[in-house]
């Protein structure tokens, strides 16, 4: 076993792992931060998806002694307490979820595409474009889309 | 996976003394092929040496005509690259069409190219653009790189450090996506380097390789009617669930036009 240290939703979290424990086993299993979610297993689905030092990375397909010293971002961290974060509220309001299975790994995508495009504008078809690592079985993607153009715009992104 | 020991080398000395330590390690980059081959149970290394955390494999630099991309740079900094852009904006396509953004945040170049994937994008523009392999030990031109499927020039150990691609006068890259996982079924390079014409393909073969007769008509007429009639024999093909030898073969023409009146 092997200690590892991560920075998990702003708070210094440690636990000792094998070398093989990915991290989403160490965010579920070693941590109970369950929110965080294992759809495929094998890179494609993207519901693991977390930010590692404020990027969207797949969890399934990364060591946690991979992420050992630095900043993991989980959809349990992105909430203020009760209130949900603007991108949460929006994919609620859009109805941009059914079973929900996918939503975690989606909203932390969304916030991903926010980060990327605050800067300049965004549209649908890049949307539809940077979604492309995340699957949902349920929704046929149109509430989603919507959920993140009415959230980046609530975060001050100009869409077009 | 079976159980192995996580090592985070230092620099580029520590990780290949301790590679030649060791016969059965192996090197690991973003993880993007390599955990789910370990999670198939397909290779079984006793000892994964993370490069992640040397600086000296990262960053992007242009100097004297020259863009030099450290190993394992992810493709999302060079998609985002302002001097990538400015010098072979081919090459920021390439890099913003693999997989998708969680991918293209953790896949680097390095990982890419020693992999060999037949399907991959980057061997398109290490061979479509002449480019430089510089390891630990010495420098291997593009076009001796890819030997075949999942097979390069680099000996057991060997470390890519960068590569560095001299900024081609006009290049485009036009590829064919599998709709699921978005590898290349087929792609294109062209590009006119101050050697001459270059056409690349990657997804077709086993791995990427030029068309000469497309360049030698490409030489004398820069036009997509100039190949209209040249094709690659189907026999050279792969052929898999995700297409045909002959749709393939068909393919590198479109692709290869499509490229040519990008940048004609
Ligand atoms: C869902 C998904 C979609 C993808 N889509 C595409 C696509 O559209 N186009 C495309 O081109 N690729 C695609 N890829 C592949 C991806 O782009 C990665 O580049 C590729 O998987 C290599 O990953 P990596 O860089 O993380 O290397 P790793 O997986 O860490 O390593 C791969 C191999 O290279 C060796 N290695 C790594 N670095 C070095 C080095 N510096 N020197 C020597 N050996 C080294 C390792 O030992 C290992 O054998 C996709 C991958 C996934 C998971
Ligand atoms: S569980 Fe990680 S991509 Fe599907
Ligand atoms: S809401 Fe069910 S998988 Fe997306």
């Amino acid at each position: 076993m092997t200690k590892v240290s991560v920075t998990v939703n702003g708070a210094a979290r440690s636990g000792e792992v094998e070398p093989r424990t990915l991290l989403v086993e160490f965010l579920r299993v070693g941590l109970g931060l369950t929110g965080t979610h294992v759809g495929c297993d094998t890179s494609q689905c993207g519901a693991c998806t977390v930010h590692l030092n404020g990027k969207p990375v797949k969890s399934c397909t990364m060591l946690a002694l991979q992420a050992d010293g630095q900043q993991v971002t989980t959809i349990e961290g992105v909430a203020k307490g009760d209130v949900l974060h603007p991108m949460q509220a929006a994919f609620k309001e859009c109805h941009g979820l059914q079973c929900g299975f996918c939503t975690p790994g989606m909203v932390m995508s969304a916030l991903g595409i926010v980060e990327r495009h605050k800067a300049d504008q965004l549209s649908e078809a890049v949307v539809r474009h940077e979604l492309e690592g995340n699957l949902c079985r349920c929704t046929g993607y149109q509430g989603i889309v919507n959920a993140v153009l009415m959230g980046a715009k609530a975060l001050g992104v100009k869409v077009v | 996976m079976h159980a192995f020991e996580y090592i985070r080398p230092a620099s580029v000395a520590d990780a290949a003394a301790k590679r030649s330590a060791n016969d059965d390690s192996t090197y690991l980059a973003g993880g993007m092929t390599l955990i789910p081959t370990l999670k198939q149970r397909l290779a079984q290394p006793s000892q994964l040496l993370d490069l992640g955390g040397i600086t000296e494999l990262k960053g992007i630099t242009l100097k004297d005509g020259v863009l030099t991309v450290g190993a394992m740079t992810s493709h999302a900094d060079v998609a985002a690259s302002s001097d990538v852009k400015k010098s072979i904006p081919a090459l920021a396509v390439l890099a913003g069409s693999i997989g998708d953004p969680q991918v293209r945040d953790r896949g680097t170049l390095g990982g890419s190219i020693a992999n060999s994937d037949p399907s991959a994008d980057y061997p398109a523009a290490v061979v479509g653009l002449g480019a430089t392999v510089h390891t630990n030990k010495r420098q291997i031109s593009g076009d001796q790189f890819f030997k075949g499927l999942f097979e390069t020039a680099l000996e057991p150990g060997e470390l890519i450090v960068k590569v560095s691609f001299p900024t081609p006068k006009r290049a485009a890259y036009m590829k064919f996506p599998n709709p699921a996982s978005r590898y290349a079924v087929v792609g294109v390079m062209v590009a006119e380097t101050a050697t001459g014409i270059r056409v690349a393909v990657t997804g077709a073969g086993a791995c990427a390789f030029r068309i000469p007769a497309m360049e030698a008509a490409l030489a004398k007429s820069f036009s997509a009617d100039a190949i209209k009639n040249i094709t690659v024999p189907v026999s050279d093909m792969n052929n898999d669930m995700h297409a045909t030898a002959e749709y393939r073969a068909h393919l590198v023409g479109v692709m290869a036009k499509r490229a040519i009146a990008a940048i004609a």
